[in-house]
This record gives C-alpha cells, sequence and structure tokens, in this order.
C-alpha cells in the first residue's frame, strides 16, 4: 500500500508536466486543427532564458517567471511569424510548418548557443524529502503536483467561467460559427497559444527545476509525452488531456517501479509505447472520445 | 440595406455564384428560393464574409464591405442564421446565448440573455442542458435567439425550417414574422418556398449561380402557384 502510493506521487508528478502540456496542444488543437509540433520550443526558449538569467546569479523564483514569460512570448511568436499568415492553409502544411518552425528553433541553439547542455543551478531543496508518516516524499513531487493541480484549477475557471473561455470552448467546436457570432480570429487564436504558452511555462518551469540544464533538442524530447498524453485522452479533449498526461506518468512509474525487472528498465519508454499502442487498437478515438450527441 | 452587385464566388473549382445582384431595403422580408445546389448556401457566405468573393462587391449601409471578416459584419449589424443552424452542441442552451452576445458589454448582455429567455421560454427551461440534447425545433429557435444576442439589424438565415416537422415550421414562420414587426430586416433563404413566400415583401429565385426572377406584390402568390403545381410545395 505505501509503495503504490509512493509510486502514484511519483507518476503524478512525472505526468503532471505532460498533461499541462498536453491541455496546451489540446486548446492548440481546438482552435486551429493543428497537431502542433512546435509546442515544445516555448520550454526551450525558457530553458535557455533560465540559463542566461541564472548567470546573474537570479534566484529560483525570479527565473521560474523568466520561464513563463519566456514560454508566453515564444508561443505567440510562433503564433504570429509562423501561423499566422496560413489561415487559410490545410491541416497538412500547418503540421509541416510547426515541424519546421521546431527544427528552425533546434538549429538557432545549436548554431548560436551550443550543441551540448548548458548548465544552471537548481533550487536548494530539489532532492529534500519530507517523511509523512511512513511514507517519504520527495519536496519536488509535492510542489509539482500543488502547482500543477493550481494550474488546472486555474484553468478550468478561465474555461468555464470567463467569456474568453466560452469564446475558445465554442470556436473549438465550430470556429466558422463562433466568427458568425462575432468573435475575432487572430484574438482567439493568439490567445489560445498564450494560454498554451503559459501552461507551457509552467511545465518548463517544474522540468527546469530538476533537469538544471538546457538542451537545442529538449523541446522536441519534451513534447513528445505531452502529444501522446493528448491523443491518449482524445485529442481535442482538454480533460482527457490531463487524465492522459497523468496517466502517462504513472504507468511510467509503476513501469519501472514493479512490472519491469531492474535489468529492463530501461525499455520502460518502450513497454509504455506498447501499452499505448494496444490502447489505440481498442480504444482509437482516445480514453474521452470527440464525439458528441447530435440531432437533426 | 444591403446590397449584393454582381457578386462572383467560387465554392473549389466550381463558380458557384455568378454576378448575382440582389437587394434588401430597410424593414423588408425578402427570400431566396432556388432549387438545391442553386448556389443559396454560397451566396449567404459570400455575404457574411465566410468565403471570398472573386469580383463584385457588397454594401451594406452603403459601405463597401466585400472583404469583410464575419466578425466585422456582425459588428456593423448584420447576423447569419447558418444553414443546419451550427449551435454549439457542447455548450450549455445559456451558454450558447451568451456567446451570441460576445461582442456585446457584460451587463447588456444579461439583459439580453434575460429577454431571450422571456421570448423563448422553451429555452429558458433547458438553459443548462447541452445544446446538442435539444430537439431539431428547439435548436432552431436557439440558433435565431443566438442571432439575436447581437441585436442586428439585418439577419440572413439560411433554411430556418430544414429537417423540421410541419409544426415546428409553423413556430419557425411565425418568429420570422414576429421578428419583422420588431423591425429587423430579413433575408432567408428557403426550400420551403411556398411557406417563405407567404410571409415575403419580395422574392429572387436563384438558379446554377444566377438570379433569374424577381418577384413581388401578387407575383409573389403566382410563384407559390407555380412551385405548388411543379414541386409540391
Amino acid at each position: 500500500m505505501i509503495a503504490v502510493l509512493q509510486q502514484l506521487v511519483d507518476g503524478l508528478g512525472r505526468g503532471s508536466a505532460y498533461a499541462l502540456l498536453a491541455l496546451g496542444l489540446g486548446l492548440i488543437f481546438g482552435v486551429m486543427h493543428l497537431v502542433n509540433f512546435a509546442h515544445g520550443e516555448p520550454v526551450t526558449v525558457a530553458a535557455y532564458s533560465v540559463y542566461a538569467a541564472a548567470m546573474f546569479g537570479a534566484p529560483w523564483w525570479a527565473l521560474a517567471v523568466v520561464a513563463v514569460v519566456a514560454a508566453v512570448l515564444t508561443s505567440l511568436a510562433i503564433e504570429f511569424a509562423g501561423f499566422r499568415r496560413l489561415r487559410a492553409a490545410d491541416d497538412f502544411t500547418l503540421l509541416l510548418t510547426s515541424f519546421g518552425i521546431a527544427v528552425l528553433v533546434r538549429a538557432g541553439f545549436s548554431m548560436w548557443v551550443s550543441t551540448t547542455p548548458r548548465q544552471f543551478h537548481r533550487p536548494a531543496w530539489i532532492f529534500d524529502t519530507v517523511r509523512a508518516g511512513p511514507l517519504a516524499l520527495e519536496i519536488y513531487d509535492l510542489v509539482v503536483i500543488a502547482v500543477t493541480a493550481l494550474t488546472l484549477v486555474g484553468t478550468w475557471l478561465l474555461l468555464q467561467k470567463t467569456m474568453f473561455g466560452l469564446a475558445l470552448r465554442a470556436a473549438a467546436e465550430d470556429f466558422d460559427a463562433a466568427r458568425l457570432m462575432g468573435a475575432r480570429a487572430n484574438r482567439l487564436i493568439a490567445g489560445a497559444f498564450a494560454l498554451a504558452g503559459l501552461l507551457a511555462g509552467i511545465a518548463a518551469v517544474l522540468i527546469l527545476m530538476r533537469r538544471g540544464q538546457a538542451e537545442p533538442d529538449m523541446g522536441l524530447d519534451i513534447l513528445l509525452p505531452g502529444l501522446l498524453a493528448a491523443i491518449i485522452g482524445g485529442l481535442g479533449r482538454l480533460e482527457g488531456a490531463v487524465l492522459g498526461g497523468l496517466a502517462l506518468g504513472v504507468a511510467q512509474s509503476a513501469f519501472r517501479a514493479w512490472i519491469l525487472p531492474n535489468s529492463l528498465s530501461r525499455l520502460t519508454e518502450a513497454a509504455v509505447f506498447g501499452l499505448i499502442a494496444l490502447l489505440f487498437i481498442f480504444r482509437p478515438e482516445g480514453i474521452l472520445s470527440a464525439r458528441r450527441a447530435e440531432r437533426v | 440595406m444591403l446590397r449584393v452587385a454582381g457578386v462572383t464566388a467560387r465554392y473549389g473549382n466550381i463558380t458557384a455564384l455568378r454576378g448575382v445582384d440582389l437587394h434588401v431595403s430597410e424593414g423588408e422580408l425578402v427570400c431566396l428560393i432556388g432549387p438545391n445546389g442553386a448556389g443559396k448556401t454560397t451566396l449567404m457566405s459570400a455575404v457574411t464574409g465566410l468565403l471570398p468573393v472573386t469580383a463584385g462587391r457588397v454594401l451594406f449601409e452603403g459601405e463597401d464591405v466585400t472583404r469583410d471578416s464575419p466578425d466585422a459584419l456582425l459588428r456593423k449589424g448584420l447576423a447569419l442564421v447558418p444553414e443546419r443552424r451550427r449551435i454549439f452542441a457542447d455548450l450549455t442552451v445559456e451558454e450558447n446565448l451568451l456567446m451570441g452576445g460576445v461582442t456585446v458589454a457584460p451587463a447588456e448582455r444579461r439583459r439580453r440573455l434575460k429577454e431571450m429567455e422571456e421570448l423563448f421560454p422553451v429555452l429558458a427551461e433547458k438553459r443548462t442542458l447541452h445544446a446538442g440534447y435539444l430537439s431539431g425545433g428547439q435548436a432552431q429557435q436557439l440558433a435565431i435567439a443566438r442571432a439575436l444576442m447581437s441585436e442586428p439589424r439585418l439577419v440572413l438565415m439560411d433554411e430556418p425550417s430544414l429537417g423540421l416537422a410541419p409544426a415546428l415550421v409553423e413556430v419557425v414562420f411565425q418568429l420570422i414574422q414576429d421578428l419583422k414587426k420588431r423591425g429587423t430586416t430579413l433575408l432567408i433563404v428557403e426550400q420551403n418556398a411556398k411557406k417563405a413566400l407567404a410571409v415575403a415583401d419580395r422574392a429572387y429565385m436563384l438558379r446554377t449561380g444566377e438570379i433569374v426572377d424577381e418577384a413581388s406584390g401578387q407575383d409573389l402568390d403566382r410563384w407559390a402557384d407555380l412551385f405548388e403545381a411543379y414541386v409540391g410545395g
């Protein structure tokens, strides 16, 4: 029982960043029908911004702010420079463009900074644990879970209780109908990218606290589990994206801890991918399907 | 109020509209009829900016709005109740209405929501229901109410009676007449030509992307009889 709880906390901690990225992917998919392969790049830019700010000796709370601001600005810049002129383009063109942006950002950091990772300091408490009865919990996991929970509640309130959120949900269902109601297309899409960037920025803080380094290709690396999470949950279903992210994290923890023997722990990723393949065989539309009731 | 002058538009590779001319004056109820595939919905899309106009001009209250986006046109007072209603099935009835008032200040939006719920008791009753669960007639009422939330001066309606049971068709046409009485200008596309002609001030007939005839006054009755003879109403 204790071990289960321990792994659950570990898995939720791991899955939190996936969930936040998946949620952002889902928001962008909703308004643009785009699977945004560039959605990891706000994390990359956030990492290098943190690296730069850390050189000036900024404390971690300031680095967190830097990361979030950098991610939001990057996401908005990607929308403005990459997608604004492609409003009328087909889905495949958008997909290729997003991939191109991801490759460009990676190449940029490789050429102008370095191909080798750049280190920065981690928060002092990052590897500390607290004992709660028989449980030994990492402070890091608790921080991650708390921050994610707050972020998700905030996002939920924004989507459910504000006019902007209502317009986003309406646009996700029928973009043209939302425009016919008077919603401004550019603002809606920029808003979705800003919100997705904010979520990516928070995910970046959670990831960077532990990693303590910036690398050119970290965006695509980090994006992959987020993308999987979004697809597992059913693309475009925002609750699904969150569930998918957490499920993926817990599955990884469980595989590592119990299912695979120690000598095979390197195969965790492969095993999890196998599980996902099985999921798609039996439920190709994801955990929560996007199908909705339709009556004439 | 609305003038469509020589409008040509393409739908994919097909030229769906060829030099369409029509106008709607303030307070009028104008009806556009024609067979399937004549380009009626394409015309609605072209006027509201959903589909680019390749030649010709669209004027709204004297202003050239040919290149305006749908949201810009809505802000100027032109709303479309689209074909197949396109209500937001995942949103509640009330959220659909609020979305219709997305351009309006919050207090005013609340006031109009109340007004719509008085005008459409069914919608008030189902306020918290997801709109996907509404029946066809209720969904059509919601689509119209949603468009009215922005208090448009000109409402375009694309096939408001499509797929409705006869009793509900009556309800919808009654509603259209009420709107006209309230001073709203209307341009309506209808398959149900006989019903539409009975309430219209003027009518245009669209065939293979062109306006082939226009009628008003007594001619409307003649058209209605003709339709009855040829297509059974």
